[in-house]
């Protein structure tokens, strides 16, 4: 699969990641690029103390926020894709919204539902819904009518049919959507992090080691940023292969 | 048994109201007797079908099945499909179980589940029914692992499972090689001999009616009114195939169907 990455592989990068950097470094031989054997000292010591509660809360805040994102648009979706009546008439709609950057709502956000966590979950589940609707719409409108029938046939109900055909048919697009968007929603995370706050990465980032120039300490929470980002992914990655095993399977 | 398994009773019914696909159509099928539905593509067999198994209801008229009005699915019909009735996403074993599960899910409520439902060991009559259909060392693939024979056969041990008394078949086997088809046929033929299960099957394919259908429903052009029905004794019994009988009813019913014959009232 297409975000499958052996051992090898990994470490190939991780080493050419690190030349690549290094290589910078040199090049650019200015404080604002410091090579990694200077950072990664300081975010081993660093994430023992302050940049670990930042990480900590930022990830509390983007899993939130997932969280939120599923199970407001999962069963929106399921709705939509079940009913062409509603998709015709919601659809536009949604269209319509979907493609508008959210991240321009955050001066609306930050007034109408304070400066706490609630904004900045509420910002990035906003994101992540618009993703995860329009997959699982597709999943649902697209599960064939003679499944349904023989699945209603065998005695399911309502409730049965989303126990036993919506959610296992929704559930690894669902994980696909999270997937394609987290990067996103990491990259949101960070600029509202930056606002009218004094936790979280963003924070850590600009108020506390960029705006006092420490350098060192601030590649240290992009490395953490980084690695938030990337540790969602794999995990959802992972999430994604389990669940999808039959699509694999030849 | 003095009343009939099912009793369609002047039944409209049409996707478009104004073309109707039934108009006051009137059937009935006893106890024990099996069933082959027949006729050209669009005459309405597989709506027949559906409107038996209750997943549509008629736009007048009524459907009774053992002695009630077919509303929703009755929990005691089985319905096989052509294809795409299996989870894609679950193995054969949990393929298989499905109908059990989902009468775990809501218990014996007498809606979706038979209110006399009681089953000690589901996961034994699972195994039992992979077992006796040559699947159980398929149990972990998924459906696009297997043969169109071997998806088949899972669908049926998920409806036999449940041990129905009306087994209703729509063109079941007709996307399978000749020979698996065969075997599949006579598989039918052997449960109905050992459970007695009423079946009905739609199929375009004139020699799977006649060698599964002891009564055979032949329906024309839209709309249809008045049933017409091939008497075929001779079905049922394995060997069927290969007599003289089966060669004359196949001919009769091709020539009834390309309208060389007017068709018996």
């Amino acid at each position: 699969m297409k975000y499958r990455v052996d051992w090898e592989g990994g470490l190939v990068a991780v080493t050419l990641f690190l030349c690549i950097w290094t290589g910078l470094a040199m090049l650019i031989n200015r404080p604002i690029v410091p090579p990694p054997w200077e950072v990664i000292p300081v975010f081993a010591r660093e994430m023992g103390g302050e940049l670990g509660k930042h990480m900590l809360v930022s990830a509390g805040r983007v899993l939130s926020a997932i969280a939120l994102a599923v199970i407001t648009a999962a069963p929106a979706g399921l709705i939509l894709g079940q009913s062409e009546t509603l998709n015709r008439f919601l659809f536009p709609l949604i269209a319509l919204v979907h493609p508008i950057p959210k991240i321009v709502f955050l001066p609306v956000i930050l007034i109408l539902l304070g400066s706490g966590d609630l904004s900045k979950v509420t910002l990035i589940a906003m994101i992540l819904f618009f993703q995860i609707l329009v997959v699982v719409r597709d999943e649902a409108a697209g599960l064939r009518p003679e499944l349904i029938m023989s699945v209603r046939s065998l005695g399911a109900g309502r409730r049965a049919l989303f126990r036993y055909v919506y959610l296992p048919a929704s559930l690894p697009a669902v994980l696909t959507a999270l997937r394609v968007s987290v990067g996103t929603a990491v990259a949101v995370l960070f600029i509202t992090e930056t606002y009218a706050t004094r936790s979280g990465l963003g924070y850590y980032i600009v108020v506390e080691t960029w705006q006092v120039l420490r350098y060192r300490e601030m590649y240290a929470g992009i490395l953490a940023m980084s690695l938030l980002g990337l540790g969602l992914y794999s995990v959802i990655g992972l999430l994604e292969r389990r669940v999808a095993r039959w699509k694999a399977a030849k | 048994m003095t009343q009939p398994m099912i009793t369609v009773a002047n039944v409209t019914f049409g996707y478009d109201p104004a073309k109707p696909i039934f108009e006051r159509f009137s059937w009935h099928v006893e106890d024990g007797e099996s069933w082959a539905v027949i006729g050209p593509s669009g005459c309405g067999k597989s709506t027949l079908l559906y409107l038996l198994a209750g997943l549509r209801r008629p736009q007048s008229g009524k459907v009774v099945i053992g002695g009630k009005p077919v509303t929703r699915p009755r929990p005691e019909t089985g319905l096989i499909l052509q294809d795409y009735g299996l989870l894609p996403w679950a193995t054969v074993w949990e393929n298989a179980a499905l109908g059990l599960n989902i009468r775990r899910f809501y218990g014996p409520d007498g809606k979706h589940s038979p209110r006399s439902y009681r089953i000690s060991d589901p996961d034994a009559r699972v195994r039992l029914w992979l077992e006796r259909l040559g699947l159980i060392e398929h149990k972990d693939k998924f459906p696009a692992q297997l043969s169109g024979g071997q998806r088949q056969r899972t669908a049926i041990a998920r409806t036999l499972a449940l041990e129905p008394d009306l087994l209703l078949m729509d063109e079941p086997f007709s996307s399978l090689d000749a020979l698996t088809r065969e075997s599949l046929q006579d598989l039918i033929v052997t449960l109905r001999a050992e459970t007695g299960v009423v079946t009905v099957i739609v199929t375009h394919n004139i020699e799977e009616a006649v060698f599964l259908g002891q009564k055979i429903l032949v329906l024309g052009a839209p709309p249809n009114r008045e049933p017409s029905v091939v008497v075929n004794p001779g079905a049922g019994t394995r060997d069927y195939r290969s007599s003289r009988e089966f060669l004359g009813k196949c001919t009769y019913l091709r020539k009834l169907l390309g309208g060389a014959l007017e068709i018996p009232r």
